[in-house]
């Protein structure tokens, strides 16, 4: 495309676009749907931005984390706790390793129980919190020494459920995405069948322009320039509402779980503001092809 | 087969069209040489709109070959054929404006599409409204205009580009005797100044008028074949 006919699809030739008259409808009809599209857009953007970072975050702290249980008779529990800590402290892959105090226990606790209970007064199990270095630690080698030096400790590096969890978190990016996909996909549609209309309703005009000698990309750029700016307003006011109702939600925190997380972080705000130009793209290629389909059958 | 010299602007060799039911034209063949004036004429349904619209490719040709200022018009692509339009003003048989925009600027509609600079042209927009007697409806829209009003209109948007050739189908179909002459006699001052024209009519009294004024030939439609009609008009 040359430069004077991208500026004048851009700016308009105001003479040119005269020559089609307005149309009052599929005008509004166009702009609701790009913005009800764009709006979706957001949300699906923000799912699959959200449930990604979800994946990635459960997939590496998880990996690194790991708990030991001490289940030993009181007596012994100190001196089992000991030896394990040692054997941790002299494992290849491990940062960290720290008992939990009696208080941290009871906090953990206190969501099931309440804080009211004397948790000092239940046989509880001594846990350990274990960090991983990366690359980790081999946990199954770690497992046999544990076996045999400390009879009470039992290892859980929380893959049992930290799969579950992280393939849980990807399918929903992978549905989101699908989800952007679909609402592509379904505007390219509604402005096709939009656009079809326009031509439709046109046709005499369409003819009359022919007959004096139009060129088939004048007449198909009045129509095309018309859906591309429309679906970009459309789009552009849909992201807007959608980036406040975004914003509206309450804030990632740990009471909430991971649901409140459902947001943009940082520069991931600056994402969805690709969707107008996406929308206005794909009413572009809509509008194209069927003006190209629907100028052909003229003569 | 004949050699084309290269002299007529538009030619017919041969051609025949068939529209689906059966054959409308057959081995038609004629030449417009440049500034000639030609009536086409024969009873309705003979094929006269279908012959003029094979001649600015607005129809192709079942058989035979068009061709216009040289070029095949079968092997014009899609902007080949616009180019041409521009190259032939044609007066529709129901005129086919843009309703929603005023007369002067349907007549100027060739100069926007072709991308003139219209404020380049005023002049001469102002001179065709004049000569065609529309000054005074140049802001009325084109369902408001008479008959001869929607005519003469249609005239000066065929002829805004300067073209070469200008066709008209029935020109005077709707209008009375008196507006008929002066539409023939704009025709005729078109044709002084080198345009090439053809005109269908089955109005026999407008060639009779017609043949005092300017050398004209009649070319009649009978029986699917094109023949050069007699000085007995």
């Amino acid at each position: 495309m040359t430069d004077s006919r991208l500026h004048k699809l851009v700016l308009g030739d105001t003479q040119a676009n005269r020559v089609v008259p307005p149309s009052g409808f599929t005008a509004h009809l166009t702009l609701f749907v790009s913005g009800a599209m764009a709006f979706l857009a957001v949300f699906a953007l923000a799912l699959s931005m959200a449930s990604g970072r979800l994946a990635d975050q459960w997939a590496s702290e998880l990996a690194r984390a790991a708990t030991l249980r001490i289940n030993a008779p009181a007596e012994q529990r100190a001196a089992q706790t000991e030896a394990a800590l040692e054997i941790l402290r002299q494992t290849p892959g491990v940062a960290t390793a720290r008992a939990l105090s009696g208080e941290e226990q009871a906090a953990l606790l206190a969501p099931w129980f309440g804080s009211s209970l004397p948790v000092g007064s239940l046989p509880l199990p001594q846990l350990i919190e274990v960090t991983g270095e990366d690359p980790g630690y081999d946990a199954a080698g770690l497992r046999l020494r544990l076996q045999a030096e400390v009879p009470g400790a039992v290892l859980d590096d929380h893959t049992r459920w930290r799969a579950p969890l992280v393939d849980a978190a990807r399918s929903l990016r992978r549905l989101a995405w699908v989800s952007i996909l679909l609402i592509g996909g379904a505007t390219a549609a509604m402005i096709t069948l939009a656009a079809n209309a326009a031509l439709a309703a046109n046709a005499q005009v369409i003819e009359v322009l022919r007959l004096v000698g139009a060129l088939d990309s004048y007449i198909a750029q009045a129509f095309i320039r018309r859906f591309t700016l429309r679906a970009l307003t459309g789009s552009a006011a849909g992201v807007v509402l959608g980036m406040i109702g975004v914003w509206l939600m309450p804030e990632a925190s740990d009471e909430g779980g991971f649901l409140t997380g459902l947001g943009f972080q940082g520069w991931g705000w600056l994402a969805p503001l690709v969707i107008p130009v996406l929308g206005a793209l794909v009413a572009f290629a809509a509008t194209t092809r069927a003006a190209g389909k629907r100028l052909g059958a003229v003569s | 087969m004949r050699r084309n010299q290269g002299a007529a602007v538009i030619e017919l060799e041969n051609v025949g069209y068939n529209y689906g039911g059966g054959e409308l034209l057959d081995e038609v063949s004629v030449q417009l040489a440049p500034g000639s004036f030609h009536f086409l004429t024969g009873p309705s349904g003979a094929g006269k709109t279908t012959l003029l619209k094979l001649c600015y490719g607005a129809l192709m040709p079942t058989s035979g070959r068009v061709r216009a200022f040289n070029m095949d018009v079968h092997g014009l692509d899609r902007d080949q054929m616009a180019h041409l339009r521009r190259r032939v003003g044609v007066v529709h048989q129901d005129c086919r404006f843009l309703d929603h925009l005023p007369v002067v600027e349907n007549i100027a509609l060739p100069l926007l599409v072709s991308g003139r600079e219209l404020s380049h042209e005023e002049a001469n927009l102002h001179e065709l409204l004049n000569w065609v007697g529309l000054s005074e409806r140049a802001h009325a829209l084109p369902p408001e205009l008479s008959g001869g009003e929607r005519q003469r209109a249609a005239l000066a948007r065929s002829v805004i580009l300067s073209p070469d050739v200008i066709i008209a189908d029935e020109p005077t179909g709707n209008v009375d005797w008196e507006m008929s002459q002066r539409l023939l006699q704009l025709l005729v001052e078109l044709n002084r100044m080198g345009k090439t024209i053809l005109v269908a009519t089955h109005d026999l009294s407008l060639i009779r008028a017609a043949k005092n004024q300017v050398q004209a030939r009649v070319l009649r439609i009978s029986n699917r074949q094109l023949q050069l009609a007699g000085a007995d008009l």
